[in-house]
């Protein structure tokens, strides 16, 4: 190996080879967020990414050394990318939140790993010349404080989406909060303001602030209602993003950051983005305001009707146009597929169906798309809640499958209601409404839905999967 | 005000960088249709990987058993992020293809 770290032009080709990274990150990124070349898009930041690492292990130097322990990283990175491959590979895809939580996770940790290796070995010059206020050590404890929040958030929120952690929200946790990252930034600065010779002195201290950057990370997710958790993830996403970039300063590294930098930004935007889908203020996502609230109106009256699957397949197959709302219920009991049967059956006979997408439903903005598209359902079928909403008045038919709070008419009649002003499919405006629903459970912002109670609604209970089957065999022998 | 002069002077195309990469971030995303927000950001997710390079400085000059041990944690943890991230990403991109 010496004899290509030898190699004179090595730090040119290192460069050069970050500058295209960079490069293709950007262009990778941008090809991503259209559908005709987002698949390239990805394979061509990859190879970016594979570029930047191969030349890395090449060609660094620090201080005139070049990498060692060449046979451990590649070990590491063999390890990593078994282990990488076999669980992205493997998971189904209504798990696809948790695993991109997880995958953000570990870069978080990764990140707070550098930093505090590199604290101890922050120069005795530097330090002489400057103290422990400069630009290098701030950077090594950013990176520490939002790779550590970065990770610890990840893993609350991957087991939230996995269903075993549960929602935790007590009223003063927002102000436990806030004190806990104000200790955070108290840290740094008594850790930049001290005054030693060597930054190993004080590296006990780095030890306890990644251990309260632990715990913010967790307390930061815990309260924060399931239903939120696309955006908690997506701004995780772009905290990790930002810890990379101080990774960037520490080695001057223009790879980590651009690459981190623009994930930071464009995560952030992309938080705000869903933010506004769901009509919340980012502030109000993280105090956790959201769920439980509202008056839980137990007079809400009327009795909720029950359909059979007969009555059911009749009244679809004599529609002459049905829209169907797919919300997590169909991801969770993988539905999907059969919801296709459904709409092909409909087709053949000349019923015309189409799947209102609301831009929350899921776990992810963009989940129902994911999923149908696995399915085969061709994209001209889905169609955005606003496109759809004035069309729904000649709906004969309007199918809810496993939503819930994407069709709930509290969110414009009732102010006091905690999705007030989130727009929803305006599912009460087609001539018949169908619910298909486990039970009579409160959707996942646990307040309660009148559009179950209204007249035109009928419930279908059961499982998704369960109960689309037998509809599509009802229909076939009708 | 001599430390903050001296960073920014030491840092000016670092924080260069950083301004452009900003505004490149939100230019690059902003116009993106709700139904790719999903794999858009596990793709995000997979270029902030490039965390990875910092393990393999890290580790490739760790000279204690404790440094080695965490470095070669960090490179494991990269490569996760990195090579799950892109897969992933694939995977849910695959399933856009073209109705045949």
């Amino acid at each position: 190996m010496s004899g290509i770290s030898q190699f004179p032009y090595g730090i040119t080709i290192l460069e050069i080879t970050y500058i295209i990274a960079s490069i293709l990150f950007v262009l990778g990124l941008k090809m991503l967020s259209h559908p005709l070349t987002a698949r390239r898009g990805n394979i061509l930041a990859a190879f970016g990414m594979g570029f930047a690492i191969i030349a890395t292990i090449l060609f660094h130097k620090k201080d005139g050394e070049s990498i060692g322990n060449i046979p451990l990283i590649l070990t590491a990175i063999v390890i990593g990318t078994i282990i990488g491959w076999v669980i992205a590979k493997k998971v189904r895809m209504t798990s696809m939140p948790q695993l991109v939580s997880f995958f953000n996770g570990m870069g978080g940790a990764a990140a707070a790993l550098i930093s505090m290796m590199e604290f101890p070995h922050i120069s005795p010059e530097l330090i002489a010349r400057t103290g422990m206020a400069n630009g290098h050590v701030l950077a090594i404890l950013l990176g520490l404080m939002i790779g550590t929040i970065s990770w610890a958030g990840s893993m609350i929120a991957f087991g939230k989406l996995d269903g075993w952690i549960g929602d935790m929200r007590i009223k003063a946790m927002k102000y436990v909060n806030l004190t806990i990252l104000a200790v955070l930034i108290g840290f740094i600065v008594f850790v930049m303001t001290r005054n030693v010779t060597a930054s190993a002195e004080l590296t006990p201290f780095i030890y306890i602030m990644f251990a309260i950057a632990v715990l913010y990370g967790v307390l930061f997710v815990m309260p924060i209602g399931g239903a939120d958790m696309p955006v908690v993830i997506s701004l995780l996403n772009s905290f990790t993003g930002v810890a990379a970039a101080m990774g960037g300063f520490l080695y001057k590294n223009q790879a980590m950051l651009t690459g981190g930098i623009l994930v930071g930004s464009a995560g952030t935007i992309l938080t705000i983005l869903m933010c506004r889908a769901m009509n919340r203020s980012l502030i109000n996502v993280i105090v956790g305001v959201f769920g439980g609230g509202g008056q839980t109106n137990e007079a809400t009256g009327g009795a909720i009707k029950e359909i059979t699957l007969s009555d059911a397949a009749v009244l679809l197959s004599y529609s002459k146009k049905v829209v169907i709302v797919p919300g997590y219920g169909l991801a969770v009991a993988q539905a999907q597929h059969i919801c296709h049967e459904l709409d092909k059956l409909l087709d053949e006979k000349g019923v015309e169906v189409k799947y209102a997408i609301h831009p929350v439903a899921g776990r992810m903005p963009g989940h129902m798309n994911v999923l149908l598209a696995e399915a085969d359902v061709p994209y001209e079928q889905l169609i955005e809640s606003d496109v759809i909403n004035p069309d729904l008045p000649n709906t004969d038919v309007l199918i809810v499958i496993g939503a819930n709070d994407v069709v709930n008419p509290a969110a414009e009649d009732d102010p006091s209601s905690p999705i007030y002003g989130m727009p929803i499919i305006k599912a009460r405006d087609a001539k018949n409404i169908i619910v298909m629903k486990r039970g009579m459970g409160k959707g996942y912002a646990a307040i309660e839905n009148m559009l179950f109670f209204n007249k035109k609604t009928r419930m279908l209970f059961g499982d998704a999967k369960n109960t689309l089957q037998n509809l599509v065999n009802e229909i076939k022998n009708l | 005000m001599e430390q903050v002069s001296d960073f920014f002077l030491q840092n000016r195309e670092a924080i260069f960088i950083v301004i452009l990469s900003i505004f490149l971030g939100i230019e690059v995303i902003s116009h993106v249709p709700a139904i790719l927000h999903t794999p858009l950001m596990s793709g995000a997710n997979a270029i902030h990987g490039v965390v990875i390079i910092g393990a393999i400085i890290v580790m490739g000059h760790a000279d204690t058993p404790g440094s080695m041990i965490l470095g070669f944690l960090a490179v494991v943890l990269g490569t996760l992020n990195v090579v799950g991230g892109f897969v992933v990403t694939d995977r849910m991109l695959e399933m856009f293809k073209k109705k045949k």
